[in-house]
């Protein structure tokens, strides 16, 4: 049976909102509409009540102690933000340097960036060519003035998972806060700042099929209890961490995602990979097909391959009908290659070559069988167009030619 | 992005993918771009003795736009006169096709690739005939 088009496959960039989630929410747009902060009336308690419920939820996710420790936001940009920046200012007495990654959202990377304007200093790990970080590489990096790791849980264009539990072992014995961006991989792969040994942890609800303009921060209130600077003043919400009036059907519907992320990853997580294998079996039948990314250590949904001497964008526009995203420069803003496949040393004939499929929860079999028939018909024809393809079966080494760079 | 309709009429009905005889005298061949850069334009024509353009084609490994304008140049070429064929612009291209400004260099790649293939041609004749005199 043919699909509905189009077909939806890049789940890595935001979900839709399950229907669950929004029968959660719509009580709190104009019933139980009340300010979670007002103290001396019912609507107020009503509001306060649902943003508790909701908060024991997002805790219960990442396996933090209490839902003290969860401070809701707008996003997970503004958590990483308020993390990384705040961690910063609250301990920039004790020391001046962060360690990151060069992979990293450019969320976590332009924090960073501004710091180092403000006289911090940034060391960026580099990864290795599955894009992976090295817990070796962090605990080398380590000095007496570190502050703060910040390691993202799972790349969001090549989906590799990140050693996590080893990077906190290592941070945790050298009395160092860390930090996780876990935006994508929460909900889908194992995440538990306990046994993790995660200090902050950024989450948003809109990629967990959640409602877009909600986040939070996990920050651990003990062993270590970890501080932070507001980077948002005001009313004091969130206690003090960030002010602002709640987002009441946001958060409703963040815990809500929590809950069902909760029950149904695990067996979500087993659907989806079998789909992804499906798919990467028919793609990898093409001749000069790579994959980005880790073979196994990568999220279940996550497809990242490079289609040798066919152009992101061009494969994108011949197969329209399918929403996926590529390392092309022509589909950035700024023109260049994906950073993320630069640091992971991948040629940029390659990246610009490359094609990310996401699947979801709503990514069908009919869907995916589809779509790697249309793929591979394209792959076909645009390769028939390619003067570097020709090149190539006529066995001409591309390396070997002096290319005018432009 | 969303792509002008020129642009994806070009795309999906591309005129004259192909490859001519690049060690033939009469055909000029123009290579341009790097993989690394994300475009690259093959353009080839085939010059009659009146120094008509009876044939060109190209082959592009880029985004859409590239294509479009590759595929574009070789519609204007046929039938020109190598002469006329020299005075076509980027500028031109990028016109007829809506390109948005991102896009532009689609277009320059493009006028490169005119200019290469007719440079190519012009230098296969000089060498013809130095032979000849010879």
């Amino acid at each position: 049976m043919a699909p509905t088009l189009p077909i939806y496959m890049d789940y890595h960039a935001t979900t839709p909102l399950d229907r669950r989630v929004l029968d959660a929410m719509l009580p709190y747009f104009c019933e139980t509409f009340g300010n979670a902060a007002s103290r001396s009336h019912v609507f107020g308690w009503r509001a306060e009540e649902a943003v508790e419920v909701a908060r024991e939820r997002v805790a219960r996710l990442i396996g933090a102690d209490s839902s003290k420790e969860i401070a809701f936001t707008s996003g997970a940009t503004e958590s990483d933000n308020l993390a990384i920046k705040g961690v910063a200012e609250f301990y920039k007495d004790k020391g001046d340097h962060i360690i990151t990654s060069a992979i990293e959202h450019k969320a976590v990377l332009d924090s960073c960036k501004r710091l180092e304007k403000q006289g911090f200093k940034v060391t960026y790990l580099g990864v290795d060519k599955q894009g992976m970080v090295s817990p070796d590489d962090v605990a080398r990096a380590i000095t007496d003035k570190t502050i703060l790791v910040s390691i993202m849980l799972a790349n969001n264009e090549v989906g590799t998972v990140q050693p996590i539990a080893e990077i906190g072992a290592v941070t945790r014995k050298r009395g160092v806060l860390l930090h996780c961006d876990a935006v994508q991989g929460v909900g889908k792969v194992p995440f538990d700042v306990a046994k993790m040994h995660v200090d902050l942890a950024s989450i948003s609800a809109h990629k967990m099929y959640g409602p877009k303009g909600v986040g939070a921060l996990y920050v651990r209130r003990s062993k270590p209890r970890v501080r932070l600077v507001a980077q948002m003043d005001g009313g004091g919400h969130e206690r003090g961490m960030r002010s602002g009036t709640l987002n009441v059907p946001g958060i409703v519907g963040f815990g809500r995602a929590a809950e069902l992320a909760t029950s149904e990853g695990e067996a979500e997580a087993m659907r989806l990979t079998t789909l992804r294998e499906r798919l990467a079996k028919k793609l990898f039948q093409i001749e000069a097909v790579t994959l980005n990314g880790h073979p196994t250590a990568r999220l279940p949904g996550n497809l990242n391959v490079a289609f040798s001497y066919v152009e992101g964008e061009a494969m994108m526009m011949a197969i329209r009908d399918v929403a996926v995203s590529s390392g092309s420069a022509c589909t950035s803003a700024s023109l260049e290659p994906s950073y993320v496949l630069r640091a992971m040393g991948v040629d940029e004939e390659f990246a610009h070559s490359s094609i990310r499929f996401g699947l979801g929860r709503f990514t069908t079999e009919e869907e995916v069988d589809y779509v790697g028939q249309l793929v591979t018909d394209k792959v076909h024809a645009l390769r028939e167009m390619s003067p570097l393809w020709e090149m190539a079966q006529a066995g001409i080494d591309l390396k070997s030619i002096e290319w005018a760079a432009h | 992005m969303a792509y002008s309709e020129k642009v994806i009429e070009h795309y999906e009905n591309p005129k004259n993918v192909g490859t001519l005889d690049k060690d033939a005298d009469d055909v000029g061949t123009g290579l341009v771009g790097a993989p690394a850069c994300g475009d690259v334009m093959r353009l080839q024509i085939k010059v009659s003795d009146e120094g008509v353009i009876e044939d060109a084609k190209f082959k592009t490994f880029g985004c859409g736009s590239a294509i479009a304008s590759s595929s574009l140049a070789t519609e204007w070429l046929k039938g020109k006169r190598v002469d006329e064929a020299e005075t076509i612009k980027n500028s031109m291209i990028a016109e007829e096709l809506n390109l948005p400004p991102v896009k532009i260099h689609c277009s320059v790649l493009a006028e490169d690739a005119i200019k290469s293939a007719i440079a190519d041609f012009k230098q296969k004749q000089a060498a013809k005939r130095a032979l000849q005199g010879g």
